[in-house]
């Protein structure tokens, strides 16, 4: 179970991480290391094993849906990068025509 | 000052030192050994010295609890409001948080006095502090040595007595491993007994917080202001905390200890001798010990490097340079801006952990990770469920060594994770686990690992001061510190 390097490179753009080829090469053998390593999970047969998502098993507890928070955006707006009337900002998204 | 927690507060109410005093002297030691130990990333002396006169008005007038005074630390992954709080990460180098943790609300709330956050592995992820954006914490028995990790902030500050107690999470040993190689004592609650609220999420369903101190009784005194329900976090668990320094002093004869055979092949001959005379120390207390077996568990650090790097990729997907922390410099595009500022913000270990999470929840790998990881987990847990009908306590070492050397297992990620066999199958199962000091391997501090069924806290407590009561590990200090 050997990742290439070219799977790296689509990982990366999955988790939205800009890899030189100098940090692909440094990240595909400590990736693929660390999924052989995973793979000893598969000595055991767990075809009739249910999945644990919780680790008490406990449902998700449901509340009332009442408003519960005030609005703070000037706090919140205070610690963006680029904020301009009430707006955060971001480079242009959609090109003119 | 080599005082405990419950000593400094009868101090504190028979007024034999004021809170003021108190707190200049753990600043002024932070002060004077910090620059070398790197234990803090922020110092908070101005708000700590107000809050310290506040204190001492509230003993004044009578209305001082048991913590009314005391001075701790947060580690630098609960949000503070008004101060910074950075994870140990470049990506939030600059984030002052607009918000109280819950568990920051209720040390608060308790009388703490805060005197700074502490330096941990960027986002909670490692296990000797190298990963820190603001540089290694040096462990305070050897200076050449990591205090283990991501805690290793706060539990080399307690062992440097440059605070009294403080704050940690534990998502695969986080507390625990670094309370092992600095001598003191640290426990994981069980999953839902701290609320996460405010806590920077790493593992959702692995994270906990909990207090790290030098003894059991000042875990007790910490844990008993910390624990409870919090309707601002959705696993919280709605079950009353007991006082867990009530049941410190109960008698524990009869309690069964079981050993897993699994965690005793192969073991360091040092740390096996150590355990041993911890044994026999519990058995003229009364204990019994019985061999158990835990058959999945060598499967629990595989399932971990899925689960973990799984829930990490999708946490960490919120730090995209648009609404807090750090932004890259000029960037051409939204897909550029993304990428740049993510790359740039996060270290290595956290850039392996997304990639692996993201490449285990990519399409068409879920069952075969993901998956599998998530019924391996119900294997592991149904394991120690089996073993508490046998016994009431399961006892191992911490870690599997004393405190490594600076840059040891920095290039070999496997090793590194290996720091945390014995811890992390509890983290998978939701119990709660202390480590306690058991003695010494040349200089170094060797930590005993006890678990118990969930929310019974209170016994751990008690199983861990019953031992400290017969012994002095607890009580040594570095030379020259």
């Amino acid at each position: 179970m050997s990742l290439t390097p070219e799977e790296v490179k689509k990982i990366a753009h999955l988790a939205r991480l800009n890899l030189s080829e100098k940090d692909i090469a440094y990240y595909t053998p400590q990736l693929s290391n660390i999924l052989d390593f995973v793979a000893h999970m598969d000595e055991i047969d767990t075809t009739s094993i249910e999945p644990l998502a919780h680790p008490l098993d406990l449902p998700q507890r449901l509340r009332p849906d009442t408003i519960s928070e005030s609005n703070q955006r000037e706090l919140f707006q205070s610690l963006a990068p680029e904020v301009k009337v009430g707006l955060y900002l971001v480079p242009k998204v959609i090109e003119e025509a | 000052m080599l005082k405990t927690i419950a000593e400094l507060s009868q101090d504190l109410q028979s007024k034999k030192i004021s809170s003021l005093e108190l707190t200049q002297f753990y600043l002024n030691r932070i002060k004077e050994l910090d620059k070398d130990l790197n234990c803090f990333i922020t110092v908070t002396e101005d708000e700590a010295l107000a809050a310290a006169k506040a204190a001492d008005e509230k003993i004044a007038s009578g209305q001082g609890g048991r913590l009314t005074g005391i001075p701790i630390a947060q580690k630098d992954i609960f949000c503070t409001k008004g101060i910074k709080t950075t994870c140990g990460s470049k990506m939030l180098h600059n984030f002052v948080a607009p918000y109280d943790a819950t568990v920051v609300k209720k040390l608060k709330t308790a009388g703490t006095i805060l005197l700074g956050k502490t330096n941990m592995d960027e986002f909670a992820m490692g296990s000797s502090n190298e990963n820190s954006h603001f540089g290694p914490v040096k462990n305070p028995w050897d200076k050449d040595c990591v205090p283990g990790g991501s805690s290793g902030g706060s539990a080399a500050a307690v062992a440097a007595l440059l605070v009294p107690g403080a704050t940690g999470t534990d998502t695969g040993g986080s507390i625990r491993q670094p309370a092992a190689l600095c001598g003191i004592t640290g426990i994981k609650p069980t999953y839902g007994r701290v609320s996460r609220y405010g806590m920077i999420a790493f593992a959702s369903s692995l994270d906990q917080g909990g207090p790290l101190t030098r003894t059991a009784e000042d875990a007790a005194l910490l844990l008993n202001a910390m624990a409870g329900f919090d309707e601002h976090d959705s696993t919280s668990v709605d079950l009353p905390v007991p006082d867990y320094t009530a049941t410190l002093n109960d008698s524990i004869k009869g309690l069964r200890i079981g050993l897993p055979k699994e965690y005793f092949e192969g073991l360091n001959s040092e740390i096996a001798k150590k355990l041993e005379e911890a044994m026999r120390e519990y058995e003229k207390l009364g204990a019994q010990f019985k061999e158990i077996s835990l058959p999945a568990m060598h499967l629990s650090i595989p399932a971990y490097y899925v689960i973990a790097p799984a829930e990490c990729s999708s946490n960490l997907a919120r730090y995209d340079g648009v609404r807090y922390g750090y932004r890259c410099a000029d960037p051409l595009n939204l897909e550029d801006l993304y990428k740049r500022t993510r790359s740039e913000g996060f270290g290595n270990e956290v850039k392996r952990r997304i990639m692996i999470g993201t490449y285990a929840l990519s399409a068409g790998y879920y069952d075969a990770y993901y998956l599998k990881a998530q019924k391996i987990r119900r294997l592991i847990r149904d394991d120690f469920v089996k073993a508490f009908k046998e016994v009431d306590v399961i006892m191992s070492p911490t870690a599997p060594s004393t405190a490594f050397k600076f840059g040891e297992k920095t290039s070999d990620p496997i090793s590194m994770y290996l720091s945390d066999i014995y811890t992390i199958s509890v983290n998978l199962a939701g119990l709660p686990g202390i480590s306690i000091p058991a003695g010494f391997n040349s200089h170094l501090p060797i930590g005993m690992h006890l678990v118990s069924n969930y929310f019974e806290e209170a016994r751990l407590l008690n199983v861990a001061h019953a031992y400290q009561k017969v012994s002095d590990w607890h009580t040594r200090t570095p030379t020259g510190i």
